[in-house]
């Protein structure tokens, strides 16, 4: 295969950034997105050039590093796969890719196609845990929880904090990375007696790190690679007004 | 010259620990507050030890080379967290998980150790528990376990195939929480770039900073490495692409031995390598043998469709060599046993280097949705990566490498050999002899980081609560960056023609041929040859663009390979220092009849601890004797 990209170059957070095409031959279906660009960056390198920087780490989907706006969908045009799961046999012959960094006001760019999300970090520690000491813990079957309450806090538990959510926003809302935290720890009576504080602390630290709100368009359900749900941002809701 | 003292309390093996905890010695709580730590590395261990020792008080400084701590390679363990619980009623115990891990790592290991390790198993379970990891459950609101490979009970929590993500991200959120509670101050995007040790004590670290390129200096009373293990020295593995082994390495380069170094676990279902450009194996959790039978066809070079061949024309050799165990034999036998069908020319494609993990009785017995519920996210990945979908057809499997049993030496204190640098979970060697049993990687880091490293260092540090925060303009410190930046400005010079990862590569592929699954003495030897031609180019065409005081990822990669290549070479060195087969550690020239591993007890029933002798020079080999006071010495059989 033979690709054209079309993508973000920008040296640090204070330079101005701007489209670069290259032309990428010997490009295989079977190969990832990655892979693709370990390619294209091998050839850039070894021709004196400077290699597009990424970030990326685990490779196969759960690690949450890597993240690129590809065609105008963040991760990609495939539903439920991170960057590092797209297979290039997705894209056809000769076709032309454009790949941008996440953009949203508080993921800054801070070259390339990484950006700074440690707004993210942030907001987790304002809140995103259960305050238990190490030692102090009953015995795990103690405390019974019902299955079903405890595979919905699963399926929220998942998220891989990527920030597609936020950059698929309109208004650069983390309302679903917010919400599936306080959504497992809803569900599960370990996170009950907190739950209030955390809450109003997660959202508190939302707004100061200028996350937009939410106005329901549902994109960032749409685009999560783990597919977290909307109906987590209606938990989050209630959990908040319950909290004053 | 090193001395190997292992410091094993006395006592009756299920007495030792409780022994040590209520003879070592505490500090308290207003000294703590004056004694400052540093932790390398954010996964289960790492995580889990920082937010622990901040909960008891102490100054924690955390650090790690991702964007976020949450990231650590803890996260993509699939399968689950072992426990001697006995929630199944199944006869489980502490002694019993002992003995599985004793026996799966082939009485390579040291009992006391793994005795620890088995018995702090179920606080693990309590703690995360009790912080909203959510374990897979029971209708009846109880924890739900499974079984695993080289055991016949069941005793592995899960969440569905990501049990590593929700330990980690549970270890995450204790971490923010002592972050919070200002105990903890979190460094990301940090490299360790050398170790400082003052009059022989581990008192800090240099890092680079991966965004701006400067060299920063952090010091502390003590210093604990949680760095993980050092698979990715074969290129390709299971590993995040960017694990190292860099700052174990830099330790041993110190005076910290390096213990079993050959010992690595290559795991038998990972999917198959495509290409020539892959970066990365995806593993397929073992999980899946629980329910998935491993078969090829018995006739040679088969290319018809898997479905396509008959019951009877399947050759479910697992079952057949191993009926006690069956699919769930130890993941060192299951490679080998994968390797031997392919090498004789019955695995599965076109390259035919596979076999088949096929779904299609347990479909049917079970129902699909009992299957999707059990795996659904491994079937998604399985499908993102091969577009084939394997409710359908089997999947296909073979071995990669995975996990390092190897690492740093440490005692029962878990301390290396220099005073006051401790290694936690996958970055020392101590629990899981020359093989591990699947999920207890997650229950030996998360033992390590909560409830051991916090009394046994505690205990070394009431002996420092005279000394001084330690500052960084000194003496040590300057001669420490000095060399770190005159090793990066000579990386940088090379100016040659190649990138960090086609040596990477190069490297990989020496020590899959060479020093994988099997060894033996001509491979190792010409292995030794090859690493030390590699390095050589490696040091003369090695092409690093731009400058250290930037964002420079070629850089990061190519101070990672420099220190894969020497170790590399230790690993070939101990191979061949080891003549007998044991665990994972297979040589051709040691087998039985029907060849399984043949151990030689009277001559290599030891711990093989390196210690670096000076750039250039043969490693000095410093053998712990293994004394198995409480079990047997068997012959090691899953058939």
């Amino acid at each position: 295969m033979r690709v054209k990209l079309k993508i973000w170059r920008q040296k640090d957070s204070k330079s101005k950034g701007s489209f670069v095409n290259y032309n990428l031959d010997n490009v295989f279906p079977e190969m990832s997105f990655l892979e693709m660009l370990d390619a294209l960056n091998k050839t850039l390198t070894e021709s004196g050039g400077d290699p597009v920087a990424f970030d990326h780490d685990c490779r196969e989907g759960i690690c949450g590093s890597c993240g690129m706006y590809i065609n105008g969908h963040p991760h990609g045009p495939v539903k439920g796969l991170t960057t590092c799961h797209l297979s290039m046999r997705y894209f056809k012959d000769g076709t032309t890719i454009v790949i941008e960094p996440w953009r949203a006001k508080p993921f800054p760019v801070i070259k390339d196609l990484i950006v700074d999300r440690s707004a993210f970090d942030k907001i987790q520690q304002a809140g995103g845990f259960i305050s238990v000491t190490a030692g102090s813990a009953p015995e795990a079957n103690s405390v019974y929880v019902r299955k079903k309450n405890s595979d919905l806090a699963f399926d929220a538990s998942i998220c891989i904090g990527c920030g597609a959510c936020v950059a698929s926003c309109k208004n650069a809302s983390a309302m679903l990375f917010v919400s599936a935290k306080i959504s497992q720890y809803a569900l599960l009576p370990q996170g009950k007696p907190e739950a209030k504080e955390r809450v109003r602390a997660m959202i508190e630290e939302m707004d100061r790190q200028g996350f937009g709100n939410c106005s329901n368009t549902g994109a960032c359900e749409a685009q999560c690679p783990k597919q977290i749900k909307l109906v987590n941002i209606a938990r989050l809701n209630r959990e908040y007004y319950k909290a004053f | 010259m090193i001395t190997l003292d292992s410091k094993i309390p006395d006592g009756p093996l299920e007495e030792k620990w409780t022994r040590y905890k209520n003879t070592s010695r505490l500090i308290n709580p207003a000294n703590k507050k004056k004694i400052d730590i540093i932790i390398v590395g954010t996964g289960l261990s790492g995580a889990g030890a920082a937010s622990s020792l901040g909960e008891m008080g102490y100054n924690v400084k955390v650090f790690c080379y991702q964007d976020s701590p949450r990231r650590a390679h803890s996260v993509a363990a699939q399968g689950g967290i072992n426990a001697a619980k006995n929630y199944k009623n199944d006869g489980d115990s502490v002694y019993r998980l002992f003995y599985d891990m004793i026996k799966g790592g082939d009485f390579r290991a040291r009992e006391a150790n793994v005795y620890r390790a088995a018995e702090v198993s179920n606080q693990v379970i309590d703690h995360y528990t009790a912080i909203g990891v959510p374990f897979a459950r029971e209708y009846g609101g109880t924890l739900d376990n499974r079984s695993f490979g080289g055991v016949q009970v069941s005793r592995t929590f899960y969440s569905r195939g990501q049990t590593g993500q929700q330990c980690l991200l549970g270890a995450y959120s204790s971490l923010n929480r002592q972050i919070k509670a200002g105990t903890v101050t979190m460094f990301p995007r940090r490299e360790m770039i050398d170790l400082v040790v003052v009059n022989g004590k581990a008192r800090g670290i240099v890092t680079r900073n991966l965004l701006t390129g400067e060299i920063e200096r952090h010091s502390a009373h003590a210093v604990a490495l949680a760095t993980g293990g050092y698979g990715t020295v074969y290129y390709l593995s299971t590993l995040a692409v960017n694990s190292n082994a860099s700052a174990a390495w830099k330790a041993y380069r110190k005076g910290a031995a390096f213990a079993n170094p050959s010992f690595v676990q290559i795991h038998p279902t990972s999917i198959p390598q495509l290409n020539d450009f892959q970066s990365k194996l995806t593993l397929m959790s073992e999980s899946l043998r629980n329910d998935g039978r491993i078969w090829v066809s018995k006739t040679k070079g088969d290319q018809r469709n898997p479905n396509d061949i008959p019951e009877e024309e399947r050759d479910y050799y697992l079952e057949r060599r191993y009926p006690t165990y069956g699919n769930l034999v130890p993941r060192d036998v299951a490679s080998r046993a994968a390797k031997e069908r392919c090498d004789a020319g019955y695995g599965v494609g076109k390259t035919g280097l596979a076999v088949n993990l096929d779904f299609r009785d347990a479909i049917k017995k079970q129902g699909r949705k009992a299957i999707e519920e059990k795996y659904g996210n491994l079937f998604d990945m399985y499908k993102a990566v091969t577009g084939i979908d394997s409710y359908e057809e089997p999947m296909r499997i073979y071995p990669a490498g995975h996990y390092t049993m190897g690492g740093l030496w440490v005692d029962y204190e878990l301390m290396t050999t220099i005073p006051g640098l401790f290694a936690i979970g996958e970055s020392n060697f101590s629990d899981h002899g020359a093989n591990r049993l699947g999920a207890s990687s997650l229950m030996q880091a998360a033992g390590d980081g909560y409830f051991i490293l916090p009394y046994t260092l505690t205990n070394y540090l009431a002996g420092e609560i005279r000394t001084p925060r330690q500052l960084t303009n000194t003496p040590e410190f300057d001669e420490v960056e000095r060399s770190a930046r005159e090793r990066i400005d000579k990386l940088i010079s090379i100016k040659g023609k190649h990138n960090a990862a086609s040596f990477h590569k190069r490297l990989g592929k020496i020590m899959w041929d060479y020093c994988g699954m099997v060894r033996n003495e001509t491979g190792l030897t010409k292995a030794l040859e090859m690493i030390r031609q590699l390095k050589k180019e490696f040091w003369s065409d090695l092409l690093i663009p731009g400058a250290n005081e930037e964002l420079n990822q070629e850089l990061e990669k190519a101070g990672r390979v420099a220190d894969f290549i020497d170790l590399g070479e230790l690993m070939v060195t101990d191979a061949l220092n080891r003549k007998e087969s044991c665990g994972a550690h297979f040589r051709e020239e040691s087998q039985t009849e029907d060849g399984e591993a043949k151990r030689i007890d009277e001559e290599y029933a030891y711990v093989a601890a390196w210690e670096f002798n000076g750039e250039g020079n043969a490693p000095l080999l410093h053998r712990e004797p293994l004394k198995f006071e409480f079990v047997e010495l068997r012959e090691r059989s899953y058939k």
